[in-house]
């Protein structure tokens, strides 16, 4: 902390709006790819996983490997090959939600209980059918919990790609906050990244109690 | 009409032992067939290759006449009512969007779908307003069941099969859950193909049984009646039970019975007069007059040794709590209340209570020794169902 200063400046925050909004916008961006990303990989290997059951373990052992590589580390390894661009930061991010992702809906398919599958079946769904109009739904819950945890991980990660230029609402915290010794900027950070964790949290526990009705029938 | 002509299912490759070997059955338009037999019998991989959810081995099965591997599964499936044991509503569909799923698949108009969900809520026994939007979770054992069987109905098929439908559910709703469907099939007249292990809810539902043995081998195929009569071998004598003359019992009711008509007296006749028309009383009932009151409702027996001396008869010499049974109780449930009683006699009456007659236990016995009844006339009637 510089010498003299408040500890807390909101002179700076006001002066600072344009910045911070930015700040923001690419926080929400960044992490918004990732997800997208990260579900659309993970729909496709639960949907490979249901037509080949023997591939859920070793698809969840690479997963479960690829989180465990320190996030520094993988930028570091990543930065020769994509340099310092925003795809080396979602290629961090986006195998990290993998793990959640994937086990989520692998997880969700697998709820479906066997004689609503045989029932299904027997009213004469084709195979497709009965993938989009009775086990995805039957999963929802699952999914989104899973969406959940992901988007509230990836929101904390989002910050560490400042390190390689990419870090949304991490420049505040890092590039201002940390390096230049001004708390006001990391505060202003930190309480961002928590206040859009909760809101895009509650956002999607809204969507879930709206695409699932009978779900809430289920626990009453 | 549904046949099955040489059927086989190995699950395993040749020389494996078949889950169900060389099965041959006609099943006729209209009828109940219950498949029965111990587990590993092969009844359910039996049912399951009607609408090919298992597809045989070997051998033929054809639908009115149609192979059922000449259309596409899902197709077939479509035409084909099916209800399982753990029902497998979709729990994130509403009773009336359960209901709606064949016709859905089938592309019906929405105002044709919502008019026939609401009428086979009905016809099941479940107010359409109270029901349609529920969800599953927040029905009753015996409410699912029956969605389960009018989502089976959706469509209209003319065949439906039935995976041990009334298994999860406990002895008192099973014995209404199969009372009321015995009452739609009345109404609907599907051709069924129900599984069961329970050889008791196999003559109460059946008007054809099928009994299958280990390794799928078709051991005998008869109304209830005959097989519990003339059982075909000893494994199907073991597998009814000791009791299936008791069984018997309970398939035949007493309308069935030529009734006997007692000497009637009534308080106040005179004794003497009384007497003299015992001498001539059936055979069964000897000795004993039926004291019956003004309106022809029965008091009690009187027998000819109360009756000595003159003067008008005294109710009080009656013996009371004669049985009364009514023309549809089962000659089990008649032949009970007669052993409990100090005269063993029923004494049937209308549904005003009037007399129509007696029946004795001798009667009962004769019933039971004379030759197997036919199936129900109805049920052999074959033909297209609507």
């Amino acid at each position: 902390m510089r010498q003299g200063q408040p500890f807390f400046r909101v002179d700076w925050v006001v002066d600072n709006l344009d910045q911070i909004t930015r700040r923001v916008g690419e926080q929400l961006y960044i992490t918004a790819i990732a997800i997208v990303a990260g579900f659309v990989i993970s729909f496709a290997l639960a949907l490979l996983v249901r037509r080949y059951p023997r591939l859920a373990a070793p698809l969840l052992g690479i997963s479960g490997v690829l989180y465990a590589i320190p996030s520094i580390a993988a930028f570091v390894l990543l930065i020769p090959i994509t340099h310092l661009t925003l795809l080396t930061a979602e290629i961090v991010l986006v195998s990290y939600t993998l793990v959640i992702l994937v086990r989520n809906m692998i997880a969700g398919l697998q709820t479906v209980p066997a004689e609503v599958l045989e029932a299904a079946d027997g009213m004469g769904y084709t195979r497709n059918q009965r993938l989009w109009r009775v086990e995805l739904p039957i999963a929802t819950p699952i999914i989104i919990a899973g969406l959940r945890i992901a988007t509230v991980t990836t929101m904390g990660l989002v910050t560490i790609a400042t390190l390689i230029g990419r870090g949304g609402l991490g420049y505040l915290i890092v590039n201002i906050g940390i390096s230049q010794r001004f708390p006001t900027a990391t505060i202003v950070g930190v309480g961002l990244v928590v206040a859009l964790s909760a809101l895009v949290d509650w956002l999607l526990l809204l969507a879930q109690r709206r695409l699932t009705p009978w779900a809430a029938a289920a626990t009453r | 009409m549904v046949s099955l002509e040489h059927v086989s299912k190995r699950y395993g490759g040749a020389g494996t032992p078949p889950a169900v070997n060389d099965l041959s059955l006609t099943i006729n338009a209209g009828e109940i067939c219950v498949l029965v037999g111990p587990s590993g019998c092969g009844k359910t991989t039996t049912m399951k290759m009607i609408n090919r959810l298992i597809e045989p081995t070997s051998g033929r099965i054809t639908i009115d006449g149609q192979d059922v591997m000449s259309l596409p599964a899902v197709e077939l499936r479509r035409r084909i009512g099916y209800v399982i044991q753990q029902v497998g509503l979709f729990p994130h569909m509403t009773v009336a969007e359960n209901v709606a799923v064949v016709p859905q698949l089938l592309h019906w108009p929405a105002a044709r779908i919502s008019a026939r969900v609401e009428e086979l809520l009905d016809l099941v026994g479940l107010d359409p307003v109270g029901y349609l939007g529920r969800y599953p979770a927040a029905l009753s054992g015996g409410e699912r069941q029956r969605v389960g069987v009018a989502r089976a109905l959706a469509a209209d098929p003319p065949v439906m099969l039935m995976d041990e439908p009334f298994g999860a559910v406990d002895p008192i709703r099973r014995e209404r859950l199969q009372n009321e469907f015995l009452r739609l099939q009345h109404k609907v007249r599907k051709t069924v193909v129900f599984v069961t292990h329970d050889v008791d809810e196999a003559i109460k539902m059946a008007d054809r049984i099928a009994i299958l043995q280990r390794g799928g081998v078709l051991a005998q195929f008869d109304t209830p009646d005959a097989i519990l009569a003339h059982p075909a071998s000893e494994f199907v004598e073991r597998f009814v039970g000791a009791d299936r003359g008791l069984k018997r019992l309970s398939l035949a009711r007493v309308r069935d019975l030529q009734l006997a008509q007692p000497v009637v007296v009534r308080p106040g006749d005179s004794r003497a007069d009384a007497r003299r028309r015992l001498e001539g009383s059936p055979e069964g009932i000897d000795g004993f007059a039926l004291l019956v009151d003004g309106a022809d409702r029965p008091l009690g027996w009187v027998h000819a040794h109360d009756l000595d001396g003159e003067g008008p008869i005294d109710p009080a010499t009656a013996a009371p709590g004669a049985p009364t049974v009514q023309p549809e109780t089962t000659l089990r449930d008649a032949l009970s209340a007669m052993l409990l009683s100090s005269v063993q006699l029923g004494v049937v009456v209308d549904e005003h209570e009037r007399v129509l007659g007696v029946i004795s236990v001798d009667a009962i016995s004769d019933a039971l020794r004379g030759p197997a009844t036919a199936p129900p006339a109805e049920a052999r009637a074959s033909g297209s169902v609507p």
